[in-house]
């Protein structure tokens, strides 16, 4: 059995068929790279994978953990898989370590000095732990996320979503929170990312999913799909990029 | 004829201005908790709760408080209940700040970016979790001027109760007047009284808009 498992997973916004039909199986450890062009559904597929979106057919688990509407089941799919945003999405009100701290006490009811160190530790993981009191406002974009991806962490997931995780970043600061994703894939995290970084893609991820018009166009690890693309498409795609 | 001096008139009118004052204090923390109440059905996920909190809402913004003052006070009596006064304005003055207190902190609410919703949800947090932890606490400061702004109208809105027999400062300037034969001294006095009470409130909320403005921390 795969840690994720996506199975003809259908979406639409209203008459618009954004996801027609997606399968795709991650293993434990693997890093997974989704590219495409906007609009091609890849945003929304990671979305659905933690319930932010609704899916209107197929299914999608998480170490065993089943996408259901019901509170109860999110809960229990959001527990095992964390999600990083473009936009941060830092609790402005709270320091970076009260950030961390949040959810573990309010969801997992950790008592709040187990909570704080284990803010700590992870704050220190990303590379700032000094920065423990530091309103979000007081971060750069690249520290923000940083602290984002330590407030993920603390809740110990099995996989990581990271959907755009730099494109709101100046370009100086990208790599920051690069280097970071890239010791989480060391260290044998489960990481499903969309990205624009294509030579990231190609150094870290163990495969490469070319998504268009909604469906898996292409998929492989990262030399086949870069090196050798079989489509027009994702051809045409990889060539704009440069 | 009894003479009235100035000291008279001013004198019965501040004692008359308590009973505002106390009304007031009632509405506006009674609203509030009626309000918060309308406001979780108002952004609930529940169709039905939503619904029957904006007609609620309707309801009680979309009919003058003079009506819904006659209704609580002669409508509740023709059912056979029978509700003094006081009773009655505390009753209405209650929904109809929780009418417009719920509206303010729903527009509050929504002007929380929705990341901070997608944040705490793939985190794990269930709706209330949110709301108490993320949601409320930044809605709270940005709350706080418009709340404050609004409770001017609620002071003034006790005035209307005046007309279901409840002795607060507009009554007593009725019926000081009435004794006196100088209206517009009594009147003037009235709207003085009711602007030194609301002045301060309006003051703050200016002040607390502009406090709260620079502390807010962006992301």
């Amino acid at each position: 059995m795969s840690l994720i498992e996506i199975t003809e997973v259908r979406k639409s916004f209203g008459d618009n068929e954004v996801l027609k039909g997606i399968d795709l199986n991650v293993e434990p450890g693997e890093v997974i790279a989704i590219i495409g062009k906007s609009g091609s559904g890849k945003s929304t597929l990671l979305r659905c994978i933690n319930g932010l979106e609704t899916i209107n057919a197929g299914s999608i688990q998480v170490a065993g953990a089943q996408l259901a509407t019901d509170e109860l089941h999110l809960k229990a799919l959001r527990l095992k898989v964390g999600m990083i945003f473009q936009g941060f999405n830092l609790f402005p009100h709270k320091t970076a370590g009260q950030n961390v701290m949040l959810s573990q006490m309010v969801v997992k009811k950790t008592p709040k000095p187990e909570a704080e160190a284990m803010a700590k530790k992870m704050l220190d993981r990303v590379g700032l732990g000094h920065k423990f009191d530091a309103y979000p406002d007081e971060l750069s974009g690249g520290q923000q996320q940083r602290v984002a991806i330590a407030r993920a962490l603390a809740m110990q997931p099995v996989a990581l979503l990271c959907d755009e995780v730099t494109s709101a970043l100046d370009p100086e600061l990208v790599q920051e929170v690069l280097a970071v994703v890239k010791e989480l894939a060391a260290e044998g995290m489960t990481l499903l990312m969309v990205t624009h970084e294509m030579r990231f893609a190609r150094d870290v991820c163990s495969r490469v999913v070319f998504m268009h018009m909604g469906r898996v166009h292409e998929i492989g690890p990262p030399d086949e799909v870069f090196g050798d693309p079989k489509t027009p498409e994702l051809r045409q795609f990889l060539g704009a990029q440069h | 004829m009894i003479e009235f001096t100035t000291w008279d008139i001013l004198r019965n009118l501040l004692l008359a201005a308590r009973w505002t004052v106390v009304l007031s204090l009632v509405a506006f923390t009674g609203g509030a908790i009626v309000g918060l109440a309308i406001l979780f059905l108002r952004i609930s996920k529940g169709k039905a709760a939503r619904v029957f909190a904006s007609g609620y809402i309707e309801l009680f913004q979309g009919t003058p408080l003079l009506m819904q003052l006659f209704l609580s006070f002669f409508g509740l009596s023709l059912l056979g209940i029978e509700v003094p006064a006081w009773l009655a304005a505390g009753i209405a003055l209650i929904l109809w700040t929780a009418s417009f207190l719920a509206e303010i902190w729903r527009g509050c609410v929504e002007a929380i970016p929705k990341g901070q919703w997608e944040a705490s949800a793939s985190l794990g947090m269930g709706r209330l979790q949110q709301m108490r932890h993320v949601i409320l606490p930044q809605a709270l400061k940005i709350a706080v001027p418009p709340t404050v702004g609004f409770s001017v109208q609620v002071v003034k809105g006790t005035s209307l109760t005046s007309i279901i027999g409840f002795t607060e400062l507009a009554k007593a300037g009725q019926v000081i007047a009435n004794a006196t034969f100088a209206p517009f001294t009594v009147y003037g006095f009235v709207a003085l009284i009711y602007f030194v009470l609301c002045f301060p409130l309006s003051k703050s909320s200016q002040f607390l808009e502009r406090k709260l403005n620079v502390a807010h921390r962006n992301h």
